[in-house]
């Protein structure tokens, strides 16, 4: 269904240029990317903050910051900023920004949620773009309109109703994003903490499938699984969490984008763990 | 797929030497029995206690109250680190741990409240780069410790570090030692001063004598001593031990601990209780005898697996660059004295190679954090000669062979990621061990109060003042030694006291306790509430300075108190007790709340712990 290695990818890629676009992995190489501009093949979005973009981004990048997703609460705005950026359905979308993927991740899931089915994360932040010497331009790039179908993705969405019926399933699991120190101080009751720093490595945004797979296999988890993820308060790095999860082959993966900031709002109950001042442990 | 990164090999190279090679204390293989064997207990198809054994006999503990996170231990022979490993460190902590790593008081590296299923992948992390966890708790043979001045101290009589690491090798998987009465440690000095051998099962000094003409090269070792709820200094075995000898003598020592040891009671199963109870010349006679059986029926295969010459650094170094003296090293400073002079001053020392010299890492109760790491690493690569560090049981780094023209650069490297504070082989570097941040068997917090003192004594400036140089505070969670206090200058472990009725974090104080040939323990004086051990130290410190004689060090101070032979209005430790009685009391718990806390914690304090897990 997905090809998990570069090389892999790129054949794809190649392959397919001249006839109907390419279907990208989870994760999308440089190479495969640098490809795809030159043949005008993929619309590239850059998530980080406008200024960033204007400065300099990757050729062809159209600017959508985070925050203005986040602010367009919608499915039906989001697939109307879409199309002013000109994303069809069939449009092959690769995102990034200069925060270990997680924004971007967050973006991606976005775009699949409101029913755009290919998306892929660069492999790379920007600054390692950058320090790889690889292409860059500061002309804003805008494209013509295009019409992408609203048909709303639920089976990768969770709210809190939702997750407060996890326990109860068996089959279900939650999975808490944050860093381990947060994670013991509270979470949400019954909660495994596979934190976001886990899942990726020295020069990319996620590690290998199968060094995934082994994190997860070693928790005992099985494959067939539902698993929820969730972070501290929009669904960042717990998005992060959740590509790794589909690289490392789980089909049923949700987001709880709200997160545990809107958890503890609504007084949901928490578990905490009070028996050890390990804070006092962290050399910050 | 080829990628076109662009190289980032560091293009000044100043002549540092090829790296050392890969060490390989570690096995992949045990990794991955590590991972089935949790698996198979999360499934209940091992029992409990079993799996526990198993996993100290892999250096994990388990963690405070909360046995799906483990401690795990990396043994670090002798202290030294490749940077190379440094940076897996880095990233394990980062993955797996709380993104910062932790120097032990045994040269080991701790990292803390990692998931229990997350273990093997640490260990696979760390075996890429030749660390291993092996035997790093349990009853077995520890991590084997060396002075980190071994090679560069002055007072040498040889480098012992090559002798420490064939005998960590030599006993690493051994299976004469995967299952002794209680954990076993072999500590190795420098010289007389430098190093722990008077509190460990084996201490070794290295020393020489003349023989025929020739100089023989062998060591002084103390048998028997070791730290704990009850503490004992070693014992010399003999005048001299030929090198020649050194492992059979280890070998015996270990052989009679496994066959006399005490079994039963946890208690009181150290070998020093064993030395102890059967008196030292019954044990002097014992280890001698069986070193005799031990030579006679030890193999020739055996025997050579203990290799010395395998183990020596034969890289030559470059020679340093002749230059002129460092003033800041024996002048005075101040508090207002330019921060690297200051640093120079109380972080810096000679080497025996000229030109050279020892930089220390001030860190606070022996916490670094990942980016720091990263930073310390490059800092190795980039301007020390041997392109090794040294973790060192004062919880610091020692980096050596640091070219004196040098030094200036690498002090502002180590100053972009806050590891250039001052004051690392001065009173400020207070030691802790973990305490309540992690461990089981803890009462106060004994970690956050290491780093309170440091911090205020940096505040004060007292790093600065060379009559506290020699003196050392440290302080433990609880009576088990981790903090080392019986062998500080002001020593602390931890309590629960019930005053003006409510129970109250307290430390018991220890006064005159000292490392080295001829360490003394320290001896208990009185309670002190956690948020008054601050305010009593410096309390003593200004009784110091009304009442020292002329020239007298703090420590040299407290040493003579504590022996009943103190000159002025404080002549023993009565006299202390008295002098200090006014700062340790405590305010109406309505005034001053905080005061019946333990730092770290915003509620009333309540001593809980559990079940210990050093003796598995």
């Amino acid at each position: 269904m997905r090809s998990l290695r570069a090389g892999a990818a790129k054949k794809k890629a190649a392959k397919t240029s001249s006839g109907s676009a390419v279907q990208l992995p989870i994760v999308c190489d440089a190479d495969t990317l640098r490809s795809l501009v030159r043949k005008k093949a993929v619309r590239v979005v850059d998530v980080r903050k406008a200024d960033d973009y204007k400065q300099e981004h990757i050729p062809t990048a159209v600017s959508l910051p985070l925050a203005r997703v986040l602010e367009n609460d919608t499915p039906e705005k989001i697939v109307g900023i879409m199309e002013e950026l000109g994303i069809s359905d069939k449009t092959p979308v690769v995102i990034y920004d200069d925060t270990f993927g997680a924004l971007a991740a967050r973006v991606a899931w976005t775009f699949q949620y409101v029913g755009h089915i290919n998306t892929a994360l660069l492999e790379m932040t920007f600054r390692q773009w950058k320090e790889l010497g690889l292409e860059t331009e500061k002309q804003a790039r805008t494209f013509p309109k295009a019409r992408h179908l609203l048909n709303v993705n639920r089976n990768i969405y969770a709210d809190a109703s939702y997750v407060e019926n996890v326990k109860s399933q068996p089959g279900k699991l939650l999975v808490d994003s944050r860093e381990r120190l947060n994670f013991l101080t509270e979470h949400i009751p019954g909660a495994k903490n596979i934190p976001y720093t886990m899942v990726g490595s020295n020069g990319s945004i996620l590690r290998k499938a199968d060094e995934l797979k082994r994190f997860i296999e070693n928790r005992g988890i099985t494959s067939n699984a539902e698993i929820i993820t969730y972070c501290g308060s929009v669904g960042t790095l717990s998005g992060l969490t959740y590509y790794a999860l589909k690289l490392a082959g789980f089909q049923n993966v949700r987001l709880y984008p709200k997160s545990f900031k809107e958890w503890k709002a609504l007084g949901k109950p928490k578990e905490e763990f009070k028996d050890a001042a390990y804070w006092d442990l962290s050399a910050e | 797929m080829k990628k076109s990164r662009v190289a980032t090999a560091n293009p000044r190279q100043k002549g540092v030497s090829v790296p050392k090679p890969n060490p390989k204390w570690g096995r992949e293989e045990e990794t991955e029995v590590f991972a089935k064997k949790v698996k198979l207990f999360r499934q209940g198809k091992i029992p409990e206690d079993d799996f526990r054994r198993f996993r100290l006999q892999h250096g994990a503990y388990g963690s405070r109250l909360h046995m799906d996170y483990s401690m795990v231990r990396i043994k670090v022979p002798g202290g030294e680190m490749t940077p190379d490993q440094i940076e897996k460190i880095a990233s394990l902590s980062e993955a797996f741990s709380i993104g910062s790593a932790h120097v032990s008081t045994r040269q080991n590296i701790q990292l803390h409240w990692v998931q229990l299923e997350d273990v093997s992948e640490v260990m696979r992390g760390l075996v890429e780069t030749g660390l291993t966890t092996r035997e790093a708790c349990g009853n077995t043979i520890r991590n084997v410790m060396c002075s980190h001045f071994a090679g560069v101290c002055p007072n040498e009589a040889f480098d012992a570090t090559p002798y420490s690491m064939a005998i960590a090798r030599f006993f690493l998987r051994n299976p004469m030692c995967q299952n002794l009465p209680r954990k076993f440690k072999i500590n190795f000095a420098c010289c007389d001063q430098h190093g722990l051998v008077r509190v460990a099962d084996i201490g070794l000094v290295p020393a020489t004598k003349e023989e025929n003409g020739a100089t023989v090269r062998g060591f002084k070792i103390y048998l028997g001593g070791g730290l704990g709820a009850a503490s004992f200094i070693g014992h010399l075995l003999e005048d001299f031990t030929p090198e020649g000898r050194v492992l059979a003598t280890c070998m015996a020592t270990v052989r009679l601990f496994d066959r006399h040891g005490n079994r039963e009671n946890m208690a009181r199963n150290r070998m020093r209780y064993l030395v102890h109870e059967m008196g030292w010349e019954k044990f002097q006679k014992m280890a001698l005898k069986e070193r005799s059986i031990v030579e006679m029926t030890t193999s020739y295969f055996t025997a050579q697996l203990f290799d010395v010459k395998s183990q020596e650094d034969t890289r030559q170094l470059p020679k340093a660059p002749r230059m002129a003296k460092l003033p800041m090293l024996n002048d005075q400073v101040t508090k207002e004295s330019p921060a690297y002079e200051r640093w120079l001053h109380t972080n810096v020392v000679p080497q025996k190679q000229e030109g050279y010299f020892t930089a220390f890492i001030t860190l606070g109760a022996g916490d670094i954090t990942a980016s720091q790491l990263r930073v310390l690493a490059s800092a190795i690569r980039d301007y020390s000669a041997e392109a090794v560090a040294r973790n060192t049981p004062q919880q610091n780094f020692a980096v050596r062979y640091v070219r004196g023209t040098e030094l200036r650069d690498f002090y502002e490297k180590l100053g972009s990621a806050g590891l250039a504070n001052p004051g690392a082989l001065t009173i400020a570097s207070a030691v802790g061990c973990s305490g309540t941040t992690s461990c089981n068997l803890a009462i106060t917090n004994s970690h956050r109060l290491a780093k309170e003192v440091q911090r205020k004594f940096l505040e004060l400036g007292l790093d600065t003042d060379d009559s506290l140089r020699d003196a050392t505070i440290k302080v433990s969670g609880c009576p088990n030694s981790c903090g080392q206090h019986e062998i500080a200058t002001v020593g602390f472990f931890g309590g629960a006291t019930r005053m003006n009725n409510s129970m109250v974090p307290t430390y018991t104080m220890l006064f005159g306790g000292s490392a080295g040939e001829q360490g003394e323990l320290g001896k208990a004086a009185m309670r002190v509430p956690a948020k008054r051990v601050i305010d009593t130290v410096l309390r003593v410190i200004e009784l110091y300075r009304q009442q020292r004689s002329e020239s007298e060090t703090l420590h040299q101070w407290v040493v003579s108190v504590t022996k009943g032979r103190g000159a002025g209005g404080i002549k023993n430790l009565e006299d202390m007790k008295a002098a200090l009685a006014q700062v340790i009391q405590l305010p109406a718990q309505e005034q001053d709340p905080d005061a019946y806390r333990d730092y770290g914690s915003d509620s009333g304090f309540s001593a809980k712990t559990a079940r210990g897990e050093c003796a598995a």
